[in-house]
């Protein structure tokens, strides 16, 4: 079955299985292996992409139902120059990462929460990424890398 | 994980959906945001054949006000409830609690109409829907009808909702003033509930609802019962666990879920008042 979609803001497509995940699409199909499989589970978020511009656990969509809408990858993020995003500058300023597996879902995950609290506590950080895991438990620096990007640290 | 192959259908209009669900019967099942089906299909426990798409039925995705109610469309997100100015006025509780389920990714896909079809007992809107004494519409190629939220978990998984039927709307009563809490009991960040409880305090009654007590969405009848008999709350919520079948798994065991469910009623009607 065939789907267009715009990815990182080019119009993509591909042929795939109606029961292909979004994440199978992104990884297998367009070699954008930034986005993690990590739990399978829409437990982990290490899956985290946007859709249409607010965060989704690309494990738990099919890519057909992503049909003619807005993808925004990890590797969307940033500038063409290479400039990082500021959510990336401040992740590698603040130290947010540890192993980096959680990395580009934490990444996807704060950019969608800034966008919708743009100002937000460290509590309504941390409730924020609640759906987002770090095995390495890092989330003391995570939680500063968005403080951070926010400008309220 | 990858589910079961299926045949992919979408449908651009509500009788479009109920046209594919009468030609595929059984055989099909509806897919809205699909966090509770997809899930379900990747464990391969649900194996539909035909998925009929209505995840761009954007006028099923609606909040408004309609004189003594508030109607909400089937295909409303989490999301849109958690932050509607209508909802956090008229029914504070259903916004705090669609708030409550998974975490922020999953909400923006979830809808309303998905977790109230999948009927699961220890998902958190189903207890909402029950103590605020909504109601599910649900057209069907013989048209439209309303069940009460009371009538519609009929058992583990299941409803009232004929296998050619599709939920159009959730209809709630108004209740700015009403006294409310929900409690929502789990270990960990974005687990489900051990054991939740719904609580609406209103003038003449108050109305229970517990998540995750037996194989379905159920009301407290006996706290209800004896709050309306004059027990005080104390009393009344030593009877959560009366009558119910509460589950054992990995968390708690049934006997630990009917200490829990009395200990988060005390606390539900301390914080309605009741």
């Amino acid at each position: 079955m065939k789907v267009d979609l715009t990815v990182n803001g080019s119009a993509m497509s591909a042929d795939v299985e109606p029961r292909t995940l979004l994440v199978h699409l992104i990884r297998d199909d367009l070699d954008l292996t930034g986005t993690n499989v990590g739990c399978d589970t829409s437990s982990c978020g290490a899956c985290t992409v946007h859709v249409n511009g607010e965060s989704v656990k690309s494990c738990t969509m099919f890519a057909v139902q992503a049909q003619g809408l807005e993808i925004t990858t990890i590797e969307g993020m940033a500038a063409d120059d290479g400039t990082l995003h500021p959510m990336q500058e401040a992740f590698r300023q603040c130290h947010g990462l540890q192993c980096g597996y959680c990395t580009p879902g934490m990444v996807m995950a704060a950019t969608s929460l800034l966008k919708q609290n743009p100002s937000p506590s460290e509590a309504e950080v941390r409730e924020g990424l609640e759906g987002n895991l770090c095995r390495c438990t890092g989330y003391h620096n995570i939680v500063k890398s968005v403080m951070s990007a926010a400008g309220g640290a | 994980m990858i589910p079961a192959a299926f045949d992919y259908v979408t449908a651009d209009s509500a009788d479009a959906a109920i046209a594919a669900l009468t030609e595929h019967g059984d055989e099909a099942k509806l897919l809205a945001g699909g966090h509770s089906l997809i899930p379900l299909m990747k464990f391969r426990l649900a194996t539909p054949s035909v998925l009929i798409d209505i995840g761009r039925l954007s006028d099923l995705s609606y909040i408004k006000e309609d004189g003594d109610q508030v109607a909400v469309g089937a295909m409303t997100t989490h999301r849109a409830i958690e932050n509607s100015d209508v909802l956090k006025a008229q029914l504070p509780m259903l916004a705090h609690v669609a708030g409550q389920v998974g975490d922020p990714s999953v909400r923006h896909r979830g809808t309303l109409g998905g977790s109230i079809a999948h009927g699961d007992p220890a998902s958190d809107l189903p207890a909402a829907l029950l103590a605020l004494g909504g109601s599910v519409v649900v057209k069907g190629p013989n048209g439209e009808r309303t069940i009460a939220a009371d009538d519609f978990f009929t058992g583990f998984l299941e409803t009232a909702l004929a296998p050619d039927e599709l939920m159009t709307e959730l209809r709630f009563p108004k209740m700015p003033d009403a006294k409310w809490s929900y409690q929502k009991f789990n270990r960990r960040a974005q687990d489900w509930a051990i054991v939740g409880v719904a609580a609406v305090t209103n003038p003449m009654n108050t109305s229970v609802a517990l998540v995750n007590m037996g194989a379905m969405p159920l009301r407290a009848e006996a706290v209800e019962a004896a709050l309306q008999g004059g027990a005080s709350a104390a009393d009344a919520a030593a009877k959560a666990g009366d009558g119910m079948s509460p589950p054992t798994d990995l968390n708690a065991d049934a006997n630990y879920r009917n200490a829990l469910a009395q200990t988060l009623v005390a606390r539900a009607l301390a914080e309605t008042g009741a």
